[in-house]
């Protein structure tokens, strides 16, 4: 986009700043309209499984109805909690939100179609999904209040748990990659599977990695059937307790844009980000944002269905699912990977 | 100049919010402070072009040894007015150790102005590897020169993780709190339940 | 553990087979109606909002015995009366307090006139706590719009009573 800007006659610089201020425009906004779209799509699919009905009033099919939770939630009053520490009170959801859109910015949406092609583009994501921990942490504390208290401490252990082993995941996927950009993953990947699918999934030693990695995602988003953090029958709320209006919408936009990073993550890594699924040539016609929304889309529902599915887990029994089951059997993989990829020469000749 | 600009801002930030973790009345909003103080140390690696430190030291440092910080400086139950009770006794004892710590910045800088000390030079300069990124740079200098300092440093890391778990580990083996979730998914009706036929005014024998 | 239950935690067998059983349902036809557009058959004896009736001849039916204020097991309902300029003895003032209201009834059983009845409407939710402090005029205006329904009701559970 710099290119073009420079081409209508702008200098580099203000070219640089302008391409890159409607990049970030491009990603986020759409972006809170897809998480709009994806809370009803939740709701919807919740409600079929339960044999209901969902939303379906406001607007054809009840589309709108995200947009008149939001309108309803702007209308209300925030209301800060007099023995709360005000400023991180109000500080938390903010946290959460910015983190959460902070993850999009190296997610390729095509060939070229990426705000920050950095070569350590899985790091950065990694780096930043730590951090989503924080917003809820700080909510908790800020609070003063025992339940979000008690939701800070879980998602903070709970946070730390599976990003060993999603880091893990992520190194047996580097390893066949070769590369930390997000783009040269994807690229991996073309022709993975018998040359003709554009997959990682396909590849047995990797193919158990995609669900744990699949596993761990619900973890760290704390979705169901690991979304202790807010378990109502338990604490009420969780860290979102006492707030209300805006400050609790943020959370909210902030949490469904991270399980669509997750989602996004899972596509990119393991089924060819904006790679049309099988190595075709008419299929390439179709732009690649297509195919990586439709990836993304395709997950939110998996999503979806496992909230709708699976009961909560007990919390010692996350703990134990974490550190007994994914982090050996993920360092396994680690060893299993490493020593396929040695033995068949991946890597060249020693170099 | 956009990069100088980027430093000093960087460079301010580390440094106020280094102070204001000390200054800080509450511990939850220094170790916040110093959260602050690692973001920004990790803006000036992105500055020096390494990345990969730069993105490592948030994925460590902030994403989890500061994350465990909080969870324990968060539990504890700090009362302000008696923590500054002590401060006249005190007084003596900080007066001392702020004597010693200007003592050794002295010498420290007077050290520094009397030129370095030999301590002998490196067999050849570790040049970055052209046209690599600084994540193959990094992992060529690990791998290669340094290796058994690396593995050495794992193996004590190891030790430390095995001793950690030594002293903590309580054997539960037979206490009632104990789960075994193989055993309770294996188990079948056949297993648990008979089914008898009892007469009238028989009941059952088991 | 055998090797049969080994494989099984290992493929994850029983969630699939959960999400199987979920995704079979996700098609399955709604067992919810499509409330605001459908709704359900209600009975004669529901008891929704209250109301006032009137006699065909348009006089008020409350005769302000204080029946139902005696009756009423939440202390939702006050009256007050005065013998009108006819002598005849009315309510200056029948409130009741819908935010107290537990619907069990008993006014309009207790009622000898038919006067306070519990209507077919339940959609009468309001966007303030005032809006449900009802008064005479609210009730009897109540009574005048639902009074075919109320009629009908009265008569298709007369046989019962």
């Amino acid at each position: 986009m710099t290119e073009f800007f420079v081409s209508l006659g702008m200098a580099y610089g203000a070219a640089w700043f302008l391409a890159t201020v409607l990049g970030i425009l491009l990603i986020a906004l759409p972006l809170m309209l897809a998480v709009a779209m994806v809370i009803y799509v939740d709701r919807k699919v919740w409600a079929a499984v339960a044999l209901r009905r969902g939303p379906n009033v406001v607007g054809p099919f009840g589309l709108l109805q995200s947009f008149a939770d939001g309108l309803k939630v702007f209308l209300q009053e925030t209301i800060v909690p007099s023995a709360a520490n005000r400023g991180l009170f109000l500080i938390a959801p903010i946290i959460t939100f910015t983190v959460a859109l902070l993850g999009w910015a190296v997610v390729p949406f095509g060939p070229e179609a990426v705000l920050a092609d950095i070569n350590v583009g899985l790091l950065y994501i990694l780096a930043v999904s730590s951090l989503g921990v924080y917003g809820v942490v700080i909510a908790g504390w800020a609070s003063n209040s025992k339940y979000p208290f008690f939701s800070a401490l879980r998602a903070a252990a709970q946070m730390i748990s599976y990003e060993v082993s999603i880091g893990f995941i992520i190194v047996c996927v580097i390893l066949w990659a070769g590369t930390f950009n997000m783009n040269g993953i994807i690229a991996a990947q073309q022709g993975h599977g018998l040359g003709v699918i554009n997959a990682f999934v396909v590849n047995p030693l990797l193919f158990p990695l995609f669900v744990m990695f699949l596993i761990s995602a619900l973890a760290e988003t704390a979705r169901a059937p690991f979304d202790l953090t807010e378990a109502e029958s338990e604490l009420v709320a969780g860290y979102q307790t006492e707030y209300s209006s805006m400050s609790f919408a943020l959370f909210w936009l902030g949490e469904y844009a991270n399980v669509l990073l997750m989602c996004a993550l899972l596509a990119i890594l393991f089924f060819g980000g904006w790679l049309p699924p099988v190595d075709w040539a008419p299929l390439y016609l179709v732009p690649g944002w297509i195919w990586l929304f439709a990836k993304i889309f395709f997950f939110f529902f998996v999503f979806s269905l496992i909230k709708a599915t699976v009961p909560r887990f007990r919390y010692d029994q996350l703990m134990r699912l974490g550190w007994k089951v994914f982090l050996p059997l993920s360092l396994f993989f680690i060893v299993i990977n490493s020593g396929w990829l040695m033995a068949t020469g991946h890597f060249g000749a020693g170099s | 100049m956009i990069q100088l600009f980027a430093f000093y801002m960087f460079a301010t930030i580390v440094i106020l919010a280094a102070v204001m973790v000390i200054l800080a009345r509450n511990p939850v909003h220094s170790v916040l402070w110093l959260i602050l103080a690692f973001f920004n140390a990790a803006g000036l690696m992105v500055l020096v072009g390494a990345e990969f430190v730069a993105v490592l030291l948030v994925i460590v440092y902030v994403g989890a040894v500061a994350v465990l910080f909080l969870f324990v400086v968060m539990m504890l139950d700090i009362d302000v007015a008696s923590m500054r009770a002590g401060f006249v006794r005190n007084a003596p004892l900080g007066f001392a150790v702020a004597l010693v710590l200007l003592a050794e910045m002295v010498l420290g800088f007077g050290a520094y102005r009397a030129g370095g000390l030999a301590l002998g030079t490196p067999a050849a300069p570790s040049q970055a590897l052209p046209g690599l990124s600084n994540i193959q740079n990094v992992g060529a200098l690990l791998y290669t020169r340094y290796v058994f300092l690396f593995e050495m440093a794992g193996l004590i890391l190891l030790v430390a993780m095995i001793g950690a778990i030594v002293l903590t580990h309580r054997d539960r083996r037979g206490s009632a709190a104990r789960q075994d979730i193989a055993r309770q998914i294996g188990r079948k009706p056949v297993d648990a339940t008979v089914m008898t036929r009892p007469k009238v005014g028989e009941g059952v024998e088991l | 553990m055998n090797a049969a239950q080994l494989i099984k935690s290992f493929t994850l067998w029983e969630f699939l087979k959960a999400h199987a059983l979920t995704l079979r349902y996700l098609f399955k036809p709604k067992a919810t109606i499509n409330y605001p557009y459908e709704k359900n058959p209600i009975s004669p004896r529901f008891r929704g909002e209250h109301a006032l009736r009137r006699y065909p001849n348009g006089e008020e039916r409350c005769i302000a015995c204080k029946l139902c204020e005696a009756v009423c097991p939440a202390q939702a309902i006050t009256i007050e009366s005065e013998p009108r300029a006819d002598g005849s003895r009315r309510t200056t003032r029948y409130d009741i307090d819908m935010t107290k209201c537990i619907y069990c009834g008993f006014c309009q059983e207790a009622c000898p006139v038919d006067a306070i009845v519990e209507g077919p409407n339940y959609e009468y939710a309001t966007e303030t706590r005032e809006e449900l402090l009802y008064d005479k005029a609210k009730l009897l205006a109540n009574g005048d719009k639902w009074e075919r329904a109320l009629a009908a009701n009265l008569e298709a559970d007369a046989g019962y009573r």
